[in-house]
């Protein structure tokens, strides 16, 4: 039990004792606050741009989560196809690593030019940098399948279809969260980058608009703000994971 | 069981190739296989291991078609899934997000006539499960997952889940390889006892002689790749038998007679 509660608390220790130091060392070295600004000058800019910076966050936010919503259709219909079909498997998968390979700051241009600036660039990158995992992880689930299993059921006289309902999709769930913890977290850093060029609101703005001011304090909220927003969709999908499929994660409920 | 009556399992002269490329280079995993099994019928096929035990399963259930030859089952010659067999492998594979409960009920799922009724009968197909699993000494252990159990219960519940839906005959591929010998000997006579009470038939694919001697009416015994049969030996010790009996004499005699096929087998 007091282990438990010393683990629950690390991550915060940590943090206070990072920002401590971080505090410290700006003080005592005097660091000029246009150079590195330090944490308190940092919570001071947050409380005095809060307006501006909800608004900057909010608009990120949802435009991440449009993305991220069309990178979970697409991941999954593709990883269902994949998954399931071993032609489709050796089609798509070589082209699709290459795809991933791409930076996808890259696109941001080309997107300027198709979308204009505004949203369209935010939602098509966050959805870019974000679908592959998904893909990956529910084909990976649906390709993995024990043949004996497969076998139990198709003497039975089930169909392709009966076995993916009946076991490939369940089994691949746990796939499937985890690719949403890890796609969430790329899908702020697609947003963020698309919103630096092709945007005239959202974190990434804020981030150039301040830069370019020199407005140091409020550039780094901005960073803290995105990485907030980010952490908190991560625990989101963990607790649902660990609710929805705790069966793939027995080891750790210690029967 | 008379002797006018149709076998109920026939192998005419059955080859599998595994492709058509290997069907071209005339490399067989079975050759020339022909037996016949009477309605409820308990045979054990053994073998070195590779020697086509489980290409044999796959024929007979439908899952693999011959590339010569012919099977019938019960009159009919087959040409696809049977839906009248029930699998269990050596590993129980059960699915870990359903109960035990739920992982027997999988079957009624799929098959015809129970599919299309299995919403509305649910209450009857669940006492029916929760008989089998009292019969196999799981009662009180419906409703917990699979990987709560240990090996030797997850063996019994996937017993219990390829018979659920009735089926006619029975296929076990080495079901009880993985578990410790006094396990082993618990879910023999459980087995034994869920067979003399059914009667369905039972094709048994095992390496280990004693329990093939124990549990079958007749044993058949594969060469290795490519697999035949080499040898039928009918087991005529009494019924019904009990774990005494695989100490007597004629018990030893049987399984060291067999043991000596094999043992010729491996020498070729």
């Amino acid at each position: 039990m007091k282990s438990r509660t010393r683990e629950r608390w690390a991550p915060w220790l940590l943090l206070l004792v990072t920002l401590l130091i971080w505090q410290t060392l700006c003080s005592v070295f005097a660091v000029s606050e246009f150079i590195f600004p330090s944490p308190l000058r940092i919570a001071q800019q947050t409380i005095e741009y809060r307006d501006v910076i909800a608004g900057h966050a909010w608009r990120t936010f949802w435009v991440t989560m449009a993305g991220f919503g069309i990178a979970i259709v697409v991941g999954v219909l593709l990883g269902f196809l994949i998954g399931s079909s071993r032609l489709a498997y050796a089609a798509v998968y070589p082209l699709m690593t290459a795809f991933n390979a791409l930076p996808k700051a890259a696109f941001v241009p080309i997107l300027v030019v198709w979308f204009g600036i505004g949203i369209g660039p935010g939602i098509l990158t966050a959805f870019l940098i974000s679908f592959f995992p998904i893909m990956v992880n529910i084909a990976t689930g649906l390709a993995t399948l024990e043949p004996e299993l497969e076998d139990v059921l198709r003497v039975l006289g089930a169909t392709r279809r009966d076995v993916l309902f009946k076991i490939g999709l369940p089994r691949s769930m746990p796939y499937f969260y985890g690719s949403l913890k890890i796609a969430i977290t790329l899908a702020f850093v697609g947003t963020t980058v698309a919103e630096m060029t092709a945007s005239n609101e959202g974190i990434g703005y804020l981030l150039i608009s301040a830069g370019s001011a020199m407005q140091m304090g409020l550039a780094f909220s901005g960073l803290v703000v995105v990485g907030a927003m980010a952490m908190l969709m991560y625990e989101l999908f963990n607790a649902i994971e660990k609710r929805t499929t705790g069966w793939a994660h027995r080891g750790s409920q210690s029967q | 069981m008379s002797d006018q009556a149709a076998p109920f399992l026939d192998f005419q002269k059955v080859w599998l190739a595994y492709n058509d490329e290997l069907l071209a280079q005339q490399k067989f995993a079975v050759e020339d296989i022909s037996l016949q099994v009477q309605r409820g019928e308990f045979i054990a096929i053994v073998g070195p291991s590779g020697c086509g035990k489980s290409t044999f399963m796959k024929l007979t259930t439908g899952l693999k078609k011959p590339s010569k030859g012919s099977i019938h089952v019960d009159g009919k010659p087959v040409n696809g899934p049977l839906k009248i067999s029930g699998m269990a492998f050596q590993s129980p594979s059960l699915l870990p997000w359903r109960t035990t409960l739920d992982n027997v009920l999988l079957p009624l799922e799929i098959v015809e006539p129970h599919r299309s009724r299995f919403k509305a009968r649910r209450a009857e197909y669940e006492a029916r499960a929760m008989d089998l699993l009292k019969t196999v000494g799981l009662a009180g252990y419906e409703k917990q997952f699979p990987w709560q159990l240990s090996g030797g219960m997850q063996q019994r519940a996937s017993i219990c889940r390829a018979l659920i839906h009735e089926p006619q005959m029975l296929l076990l591929d080495e079901p009880f390889g993985a578990l410790d010998a006094f396990t082993k000997e618990e879910l023999w006579c459980i087995l034994r006892d869920l067979w003399s009470a059914q009667r369905f038939n039972v094709v048994l694919v095992t390496h280990d002689l004693r329990e093939s001697v124990f549990l079958a009416d007749t044993v058949y015994v594969m060469s290795k790749s490519p697999g035949r049969f080499l040898v039928k030996r009918e087991i005529d010790l009494p019924r019904p038998r009990d774990l005494e009996l695989t100490y007597t004499p004629a018990f030893g005699d049987i399984v060291h007679e067999l043991r000596g096929h094999i043992g010729a087998i491996r020498k070729t």
